[in-house]
């Protein structure tokens, strides 16, 4: 399923127009310093220069959402008789995403086979999922902490996307990638794009070319494991982190989740919420015991999860699209792309060590 | 197309009967409200379920009552938490929510034919008591059946109307033992781990089925291999935070196993396969 069109810069505006008439569009917004996903208002720029600040996790997967509501309250026939009706709050309506960059929509595919797939599913995942379409921009340029094509990614990776935009001279070239993206590309807006395939090729040449070498990140998944216990190495490694969660909330392939209930009188909801596995209370038991009692033994995880226990559950796929949130957000500088490496070194050296004993 | 399942969503049911086991151990028993749900529920010993306590949210614990024994479900709540002194205050009649059957089983069938030594630790006891009960009331299933169930003193110690019974009983070896001496206490006075040498079960065809707090299970893992348990002879079950209870919420992981579906059960020798994060 690939179709291409052509869509002019000055029409744009027009086909927005045309999308939001037909599902609550979501478009990239100038916000202080950030950029940050929202409503489509014609008259508020889309910000297409740089990529979000924040991915478009939060419109599949909201920081905060109702998963069902509850009324207590008494049998009218038999007042000492308590009732109590539960009704689950599932999500519904269209959305189309317009302008996220690769990295954004390829989370989605991280997250897909954890919870749409096998026996339990998530249901509000799954119906936001279907509902939602992705339209992604192309990155003309990667930044500093951009790592994309270390995680089997690229500026112009379309997994994830329903249409992938390629920019070229006075517009786009728009690709249908899914069936939900040919529905959204066939607009009168959209011409021909035949005459660009030349300028497509070239796009997708330069922006690869300009990427530095990727290191090989096969080892990793064995070395996060065979140095698991050397709490001196992620003790030393984590020292920066203040263990604030940034990375977690900016992350579009961290899921982890709490639920938490609200009430009012005899009205009440089930939350669920983002978590952040960086804090203490993450994995606090009851009883006072806590499994990952430092900041050491957190980032281990965090890191391990994307690294190695998730490719070793997911036919070997990093839980990274290697967008670099985590790198440009830290406050205290803690950069996974150097964790990884330097665990990877760290296990070949202390493997090394173990020989010659 | 039929509609997915909400693995999130609980069934309502409603308190059939607590009994106040301890100063802080309360037992619930529970039906699900919907007849065909109830009648249609089945589980294998070992498994947990989640309690909503409406309102206040939701905690994991283990059906502690045997699959032989359908009449309720039955889960026995230490006061730690917030859920946990919510569900402290309801009573016979109050609602509750229940998910369940969650994660994996005790390998009661490959335990057939075999001796089983229970060894239990304070609120430790309850997934051992279904399991236990299961093969009591499985009997010819199972060869010698030996209990040793201890708690700091008698009045910590949970399921007190049932241990006349155990302990009278001809086919259960039961033993019972406090920390300290207490004046009127007629049973054992030690530490598990030490009374559990004294009684020096057999390894040989033999299972040890052990859970209790952290440091109890360290010096019980002890004993048993002294006395030649086996790492895949020995089988317990752990405790994590746990939140969705379906693998999905990322908290309670083990490495790349999840204690709420890969676990909470496992035999000492998987233990030593996982990174060392318990």
């Amino acid at each position: 399923m690939q179709t291409s069109k052509f869509l002019a810069e000055a029409s744009l505006g027009a086909w927005l127009d045309e999308l939001a008439a037909k599902a609550e569009l979501i478009v990239p917004k100038r916000d202080g310093n950030a950029v940050v996903f929202g409503p489509y208002d014609p008259d508020v720029p889309v910000e297409l220069s740089q990529e979000a600040t924040a991915p478009p996790k939060s419109i599949v997967f909201p920081p905060c959402e109702e998963l069902m509501h509850f009324t207590q309250g008494k049998d009218p026939e038999d007042p000492t008789k308590p009732l109590l009706q539960l009704e689950e709050t599932m999500p519904s309506g269209r959305k189309v995403v317009f302008g996220a960059r690769p990295c954004g929509a390829r989370g989605f595919t991280i997250f897909d086979p954890v919870f749409g797939s096998g026996e339990i599913r998530d249901p509000y995942y799954e119906a936001r999922r279907a509902d939602t379409a992705f339209i992604t921009l192309a990155c003309a340029e990667s930044g500093a902490a951009c790592f994309c094509h270390w995680v089997g990614s690229g500026p112009a990776d379309a997994t994830g996307s329903d249409v992938l935009l390629i920019p070229v001279e006075g517009g786009y070239v728009a690709e249908a990638i899914t069936e939900k993206g040919a529905e959204l590309v066939a607009s009168s807006l959209l011409t021909e794009a035949d005459a660009n395939a030349d300028a497509v090729e070239a796009f997708r040449k330069k922006v690869t070319e300009a990427l530095e070498p990727a290191p090989a990140l096969d080892a990793a998944p064995e070395s996060l494991l065979a140095i698991f216990d050397d709490m001196d190495f992620w003790g030393a490694i984590s020292s920066k982190c203040i263990s604030c969660g940034a990375c977690t909330y900016l992350c579009p392939t961290c899921y982890c989740f709490n639920f938490t209930d609200e009430s009012r009188g005899m009205e009440g909801k089930r939350l669920r919420t983002w978590d952040n596995c960086m804090s203490f209370q993450f994995t606090q038991e009851a009883s006072g015991h806590n499994p990952r009692p430092t900041k050491g033994h957190r980032l281990k995880n965090r890191v391990g999860h994307k690294f190695s226990y998730y490719p070793g559950l997911h036919e070997g796929a990093f839980a990274c699209c290697g967008c670099g949130r985590c790198i440009k957000s830290c406050p205290a500088g803690v950069d996974i792309r150097e964790i990884v490496l330097a665990a990877m070194a760290h296990a070949k050296s202390a493997g090394k060590e173990q020989a010659h004993d | 197309m039929t509609k997915m399942p909400n693995p999130y969503l609980p069934d309502m049911a409603t308190i059939i009967e607590t009994v106040q086991e301890t100063h802080n151990i309360k037992t619930f028993r529970v039906r699900i409200d919907n007849p065909e749900r109830m009648a249609a529920f089945s589980f294998q010993p070992g498994q947990v379920g989640q309690l909503s306590a409406f309102g206040t949210g939701e905690a994991t614990f283990v059906i502690n009552s045997p699959p032989t024994r359908m009449d309720y479900l039955q889960f026995s709540v230490m006061r730690a938490g917030e859920v946990t002194s919510r569900l402290h205050t309801l009573s016979a009649g109050d609602k509750v929510g229940v998910r369940a059957p969650l994660g994996n089983h005790f390998p009661y069938e490959s335990m057939k034919g075999k001796n089983v030594v229970f060894v239990g630790g304070g609120i430790g006891m309850a997934p051992l008591r279904t399991l236990m009960l299961y093969m009591l009331d499985n009997r010819k299933d199972y060869g010698k059946i030996t209990l040793l169930y201890g708690a700091k003193s008698p009045d910590d110690m949970a399921f007190s109307a049932e241990l006349p019974e155990w302990l009278s009983r001809d086919d259960l070896d039961a033993t019972l033992t406090i920390d300290r001496e207490v004046p009127g206490w007629e049973h054992n006075v030690g530490l598990i781990p030490n009374v559990l040498r004294e009684i020096g079960p057999d390894p040989d065809n033999c299972f040890a089925v052990t859970c209790g707090p952290p440091i109890m299970i360290k010096f019980t893992l002890q004993a048993l291999k002294d006395l030649g348990f086996a790492d895949d002879q020995i089988i317990t079950t752990l405790e994590k935070r746990m939140k969705c209870g379906v693998g999905l919420c990322g908290r309670c992981n083990i490495g790349s196993k999840y204690v709420c579906v890969d676990g909470p059960v496992f035999s000492y020798a998987e233990l030593k396969d996982l990174p060392n994060e318990l």
